[in-house]
């Protein structure tokens, strides 16, 4: 049993990672049916810029909890401005062209960031400075320490947040109002434009919290790590059904779930001979699955079938 | 039709350019050999491959209009069964294979043909109803499964060697010929990477040829009716869904055909050949060259595989002189530029550097067509 509370505590932790992800994705899908396939190099550049302040700060004597929220500071700007340089350069002079090309160009701003972190911070595997005690709490038999705690609080008010600026500000209705029609919403007085350059900023805030959040977590950051945390966002998306922000929430979160959970017990249940190193396998997996039993998502609507 | 072009299809000029492009093609590794070193004759039977490849995957991108992202996986089925039934690696896992499987290379490559393209059916069947977009997703999900599963299967039995990969693999054997060791024609040695150009290349040409005739055939008709408007084609009477599917199984199928002569050629295969980024490579050699122009995505996969090797050689010295050292390895410089490549081209060129003028057209007018589509 305390096995299993500690899975659930991994996945929510893991989840909660792939939640403000997943966000980004939908949020981009939902105002301009577009998978902004670039979305996972951005967490990968706020995590290596937030690994390169902490760095500098963590020897200078500043509590634990502060460098965090310094890298943070650091980290969020240079994702912003990055996501809305990917908008302009190459998404927003495709707008009108067919569906492949700016997926094409999405591809080729994946390559050209990867390939410049690489060159900027090296091909190795950086070690992330331990910014909170290790000492674990117990909790019903299973222990979890200060870093998770700090992860799903986090997450969970940013995800608040998000809710409250999408529901209760004028901005917020000018984005649902693009998502709905974006003809109908300039004809309103809706800066249309300016509105998808925001739906990418906030986006890449997001992204930039998670990026920092999954190198503490797994004291890890490396140029390739963004391309396998955004197909795993994304397919939390697309199980939450995509352009529903609720969805991508809880879509995230189970995804994380189903990962740890699956983890854990796939060596158990095979009889040792599928063992953890398939993890990886279990997102695709459920995105096949998605795809095939319910396309629209959990809570999404349904979703057309045109090309 | 204007006379200007009518006067180069005249058959007496197109005999004499097909004769000399013949004989061209026949001499090139003797060519280059004696050129540029024996290096690059093996540089040029990859470029073969990688065209195979490129055709292929025109098929499913450039005809059908269908993007995947996870092709390299049908190239890699095709290379693990070469590898599987043409090397004593499985009697390691299996005492009773002893000495392991030798098949013929007329019985391996068909049924690598066959069975990369029931995998290409099994992808396709569930995924093939969504919107383009998610179809890239799960292909690229594919591409990734397919790796783990070459990088894990060694356990609990050793299928597929894990990271390490299988050796020992047969070269490839036409008519008791081994194609892996000098072969002494008239007094002549010819080497065995000669003699494996002369396969790719005939290979390469018959995929050419199976192009060229799908393309003006019923299906490819169908196919270009899909990607221009899959409702219209619906409505006109396409089994949309089954003609996608043979989309997939065949352009599968074809990568199938050139992982086993990958596999045959090299002796040796292992998962690091199969990563996202060889998928995305193919990719750009459709997209470059003119997605659905068969001479386009030709010159695009001459064009992608000759540079990376020009820069290999050329890059470092280069930066050398110009800034004392070299800055940027030829590896990420050859991935930079393959990134802005794909970006320019499609922000200047869209219908690619080589396009059809069909495609030309379309393109030139997309700006207005797809503003309707979109409400």
């Amino acid at each position: 049993m305390d096995t299993f509370i500690q899975q659930i505590i991994n996945g929510l932790v893991l989840g909660s990672i792939y939640a403000l992800v997943a966000l980004g994705y939908t949020m981009v899908y939902g105002i301009l049916g577009l998978i902004n396939f670039a979305h996972g190099e951005v967490v990968m550049v706020g995590a290596l810029t937030a690994l390169s302040i902490v760095k500098v700060l963590s020897g200078s004597g500043l509590p634990g909890p502060v460098v965090a929220l310094l890298g943070l500071m650091g980290a969020v700007p240079v994702c912003m401005a990055l996501g809305f340089t990917i908008e302009r350069v190459a998404y927003r002079p495709l707008r009108n062209a067919p569906r492949l090309a700016p997926l094409i160009t999405a591809i080729g701003v994946s390559i050209v960031l990867q390939q410049l972190m690489m060159l900027g911070w090296g091909s190795t595997y950086l070690s992330f400075p331990q910014l909170f005690s290790a000492q674990p709490h117990s909790l019903m038999g299973a222990s979890i320490n200060d870093l998770q705690i700090m992860i799903i609080c986090v997450a969970g008010a940013m995800m608040v947040g998000l809710v409250l600026l999408m529901q209760k500000t004028r901005i917020g209705r000018a984005m649902r109002a693009t998502a709905e029609n974006p003809a109908m919403a300039s004809l309103m007085g809706v800066n249309v434009n300016r509105i998808i350059s925001f739906t990418f900023v906030i986006g890449s805030a997001l992204a930039a919290v998670a990026g920092l959040m999954v190198s503490a977590n797994y004291s890890i950051a490396h140029y390739s790590m963004g391309f396998m945390l955004g197909l795993k966002a994304f397919t939390a998306a697309v199980l939450g059904g995509i352009g529903n922000l609720a969805g991508a929430m809880l879509g995230g979160v189970l995804l994380g779930l189903i990962e740890s959970l699956g983890s854990g017990y796939i060596s158990d249940l095979t009889g040792g001979v599928l063992g953890s190193n398939y993890r990886d396998v279990f997102a695709f997996f459920v995105l096949i699955l998605v795809l095939v039993l319910r396309p629209s998502g959990l809570m999404g609507e349904r979703v057309s079938e045109r090309a | 039709m204007n006379p200007a072009t009518c006067g180069r299809r005249d058959p007496r000029v197109a005999f004499a350019g097909t004769l000399l492009l013949a004989v061209a093609l026949a001499l090139a590794p003797f060519a280059v050999g004696a050129g540029a070193g024996i290096a690059w004759v093996r540089v040029i039977d990859f470029a073969l491959l990688y065209i195979m490849l490129a055709l292929g995957l025109n098929i499913v991108v450039g005809f059908a209009g269908l993007l995947d992202l996870g092709y390299i996986a049908f190239y890699a089925v095709g290379a693990y069964l070469y590898a599987l039934l043409s090397s004593p690696h499985l009697a390691g896992a299996f005492p009773s294979l002893a000495p392991g499987l030798h098949w013929p290379v007329w019985a391996v490559l068909p049924l690598g043909a066959l069975v990369a393209g029931g995998f290409g059916v099994i992808l396709g069947a569930p995924t093939l109803r969504l919107r383009g977009d998610y179809l890239a997703i799960v292909t690229l999900g594919f591409g990734e499964i397919i790796r783990i599963f070459l990088n894990n299967l060694n356990r609990p039995v050793n299928l597929t060697n894990g990271p390490q990969g299988i050796t020992q693999i047969d070269p490839i054997d036409i008519g008791g010929v081994s194609l892996g060791s000098t072969l002494e024609v008239f007094g002549i040695a010819v080497p065995s990477v000669y003699l494996y150009y002369y396969l790719f290349l005939a290979a390469t040409l018959l995929v050419i040829f199976v192009s060229i005739r799908l393309e003006d055939s019923r299906i490819g008709r169908a196919w270009v009716a899909i990607r221009e408007d899959e409702i219209a084609a619906k409505a006109c009477g396409i089994n949309t869904r089954n003609v996608k599917l043979l989309a997939f199984a065949m352009g599968a199928s074809f990568g199938g055909v050139a992982g086993g002569l990958f596999a045959g050629f090299q002796q040796f295969v292992s998962p690091e050949s199969f990563t996202l980024l060889e998928s995305i490579m193919v990719l750009c050699m459709v997209v470059l060259g003119g997605m659905g122009h068969i001479p386009g995505v030709i010159f695009g996969g001459v064009l992608l595989t000759l540079l990376p090797e020009a820069l290999r050689y050329g890059a470092g010295p280069v930066q050398t002189a110009l800034f004392g050292k070299v800055l940027i390895p030829p590896e990420s410089l050859r991935m930079l530029l393959f990134g802005l490549a794909l970006i320019l081209v499609m922000l200047y060129r869209p219908a690619g550097l080589w396009p059809s003028a069909i495609r030309r057209r379309e393109f030139a007018g997309a700006g207005r067509s797809v503003e309707g589509d979109r409400e």
